[in-house]
């Protein structure tokens, strides 16, 4: 090994340390996609599909499971949100349809998000929705109400030992954000 | 990037110190930025004992007396901040600075200028988060200073957060950036500036250990940076990391958070086994049993500190296999950890001990952090931590492991180097008030905790069910008698700084001759190991 002065070596050490500062900083946001891939293969979070399932394949008439259906509100969001039917028994593989009330009492024109979460965690990826009001935005003007419909199935293969899931959806209020990317984007067509 | 190294500024050597407050602001001088560190930890640690003491007062007895409880949450939150990064963080750093170079025989620490950097930032990072404390405490209509706790979890701190929080965010970047420079600037030193024949496995405990953390900082102060910069974007520029409304996940927060936050309980706790297992062989007269065992047994647990992080929080909902693996690895540092435990204890075995200050300070370290590390244990067991979880049995834990852990060590330290430091011998009188008191009152303060913990009193409320009051009473007690008993300490520190004592000879408590910072007078001068000594 060649001799190299105390500065160089230093600095050697140096810029290595400080790449790594710089790689595990970047690895602190590495962990959001990671974490979201984990959630994702297990049902971690509770977290179900964000997008249209398709139907289910088969239908197992052996065993009824409850499913039952909670809805809440976020700190601050003023709707009215509750579900129309709070519990029912399917068998595996049925289809069903369901609805939630949502009536915005409040007397602006609001936009809203719900998130759906489902408790027992492992259920979470045999609970299938081909039909959701959770894939999108809702939008509600001022005091009216609407009953949104959610279509599911839970998948054959839910393990045996799970015999009541729990859907619950809690509202978000995102009029904020909404209308600040639509005036965004307004702004951006008006540049052009 | 310009990188000044300790050879390349020599000209400048021997001629004659600077002065005044110029001395403290340009220092490049280990010893001087180690002494600022040691000065600044010491001032937070009463700044931090003070918000302790406003807690206890309020729990002293059931009911709201005090402060009011959004109060409460805010001095519970700054002084887990205080005293974690601004009282045993810079502590350590401090003793880094002043004994890792003359451990090593190097003449100072490697990139000086970084070190004087890495010292001043602190001082405003803490002017910031103490300052979001006055201004809201003196100022009418002021919103709230951080009040989510210490371990900040969003969506309290994101979404619920007050309008602080944001100085909240850049205190911790601050604390962050100077962590990170400490670090970079130790394992520049010891890999680049050991003396000649000063092998790696030749190297003391203290350094060893040190190295060894300062790896974990580097490793895991990013990462904490990455969490409080996706809060300060979720806050301010629109993202949803962990806002369920946008797709993201409050829950990741806490993945994000603690694993940063496990490495840093080692970050805390590895230097303090450096310093006891350079004390007890001192007093033992023995030579520490197990060296090159503490050498792994050290990076065992820095390594497995990044892979048990989910035990702070068994009861998010994980599934059973990863409660499991990480209750597992949890159970498996207490390996590691008992080889350190056993080494002291035979270190002491047979020696001719005695019982000069430095060394009570780490019996009742080895004695105390044994209890704060088997309460760990207790809580690792996930079904059990369902009970325990977020009750003042976990706060019992923590505060035996850094309490009676982590601050005792830097206690035993300061008596052990003082006479190296100043000159002087620290009061023997003053100094035995210090640990008789402390030791009985942080017992008191800490012990009975436990059963209140268990008994279901749960943690961060400024109130509790009136089942728990004679407890906390004596708890209170306890709180300001230990407060109260550091009194002594600062009197000691001050008579050292003003030189007020029995002259230190160069070697006063026949410390074994390999141990090179024996070597140079007391008080250690200006400059040492100009010329490197040759370690055999």
């Amino acid at each position: 090994m060649a001799e190299q002065s105390l500065q160089q070596r230093n600095r050697k050490t140096l810029t290595k340390l400080v790449i790594g500062v710089v790689a595990m900083f970047g690895f602190a946001f590495a962990m959001v996609p990671l974490y979201n891939v984990l959630c994702d293969i297990t049902g971690l979070n509770g977290k179900t599909n964000s997008s249209a399932a398709a139907g289910p394949t088969a239908l197992d008439e052996d065993r009824l499971v409850t499913v039952q259906f909670v809805a809440s509100n976020s700190r601050g969001m003023p709707w009215e949100f509750a579900p129309e039917t709070r519990s029912l028994k399917i068998h595996p593989g049925e289809i069903k349809q369901v609805s939630f009330y949502v009536k915005n009492p409040t007397g602006e024109h609001m936009w809203a998000q719900t998130v759906p979460s489902v408790s027992p965690g492992v259920a979470a990826q045999y609970l299938k929705k081909t039909q959701c009001f959770c894939f999108d935005k809702q939008q509600l003007d001022a005091g009216s109400d609407e009953s949104m419909p959610m279509i599911f199935y839970l998948d054959p293969e839910i393990p045996r030992h799970v015999t009541t899931v729990t859907l619950s959806y809690t509202i978000f209020d995102i009029t904020d954000r909404v209308e600040a990317e639509q005036s965004a984007e307004k702004k951006d067509l008006a540049a052009r | 990037m310009s990188v000044t190294t300790a050879d390349t500024h020599h000209d400048d050597h021997h001629h004659h110190a600077p002065t005044g407050l110029k001395r403290w602001l340009f220092s490049t001088n280990h010893k001087d930025i180690g002494t600022l560190y040691l000065w600044f930890s010491f001032a937070m640690l009463l700044v931090g004992g003070l918000m302790a003491l406003v807690i206890r007062a309020e729990l002293m007895y059931p009911g709201m007396q005090v402060v009011d409880p959004e109060f409460f949450n805010q001095m519970t939150t700054v002084h887990g901040l205080v005293m974690v990064f601004g009282a045993i963080m810079p502590a350590t750093v401090g003793l880094a600075n002043w004994m890792i170079p003359l451990m090593i025989g190097a003449p100072d620490m490697a990139l000086p200028r970084m070190n004087n950097w890495s010292f001043w930032i602190l001082p405003f990072a803490f002017g910031i988060l103490i300052a979001a404390v006055l201004m809201s405490a003196f100022g009418e209509g002021n919103p709230s200073a951080p009040n989510f706790g210490w371990t900040f979890y969003a969506p309290l701190s994101t979404k619920y957060g007050p309008a602080s929080t944001d100085f909240f965010i850049l205190s911790v970047h601050m604390m962050g950036i100077s962590s990170i420079m400490g670090a970079i600037n130790v394992i520049v030193t010891v890999f680049n500036l050991r003396a000649p024949g000063m092998t790696l496995m030749k190297m003391p405990l203290f350094v060893w250990t040190w190295l060894i953390t300062a790896f974990l900082l580097v490793a895991v102060m990013p990462v904490l940076a990455g969490a409080v910069t996706m809060m300060l974007t979720d806050r301010n520029f629109g993202t949803t990391f962990f806002d369920a409304a946008g797709g993201g996940d409050p829950v990741m927060f806490q993945h994000i958070f603690w694993f940063f936050g496990h490495p840093e309980v080692y970050i805390m706790i590895l230097p303090a086994f450096g310093i006891v297992s350079s004390i007890i062989p001192t007093f033992s007269r023995k030579p520490l049993f197990g060296y090159a065992s503490m050498v792994y047994a050290t990076a065992s647990i820095a390594l497995l500190s990044f892979v048990v992080w989910a035990h702070h929080m068994f009861t998010v909902g994980m599934p059973l296999a990863g409660t499991l693996f990480f209750m597992y690895m949890t159970m498996l540092i207490s390996v590691p950890t008992g080889v350190k435990v056993f080494n002291w204890v035979a270190t002491m075995w047979r020696g001719s001990l005695t019982f000069e200050l430095p060394m009570k300070w780490s019996l009742a370290f080895v004695i105390l952090f044994t209890c704060g590390g088997l309460s760990g244990l207790m809580l690792a067991i996930t079904p059990v931590d369902f009970q325990y979880h977020d009750t003042y049995f976990v706060v019992a834990h923590f505060h035996y492991v850094l309490v009676s852990g982590a601050l005792f060590t830097l206690f035993a330290a300061a008596y052990y180097w003082l006479p190296k430091w100043s000159g002087v011998m620290p009061s023997k009188l003053l100094g035995e008030l210090h640990f008789w008191n402390s030791l009985l009152s942080v017992n008191l303060l800490f012990f009975p905790m436990h059963f209140v913990g268990l008994a279901g009193m749960p943690r961060r409320y400024a109130d509790y069910a009136l089942q728990f009051a004679d407890y906390n009473w004596w708890i209170s007690i306890g709180g300001f008698w230990f407060g109260l008993s550091q009194i002594f300490f600062l009197a000691v520190a001050v008579r050292c700084a003003m030189k007020k004592g029995e002259p230190a000879p160069a070697n006063p408590w026949d410390a074994p001759e390999e141990d090179l910072e024996w070597t140079v007078p007391s008080p250690a001068p200006f400059h040492t190991f100009d010329t490197p000594p040759v370690v055999k």
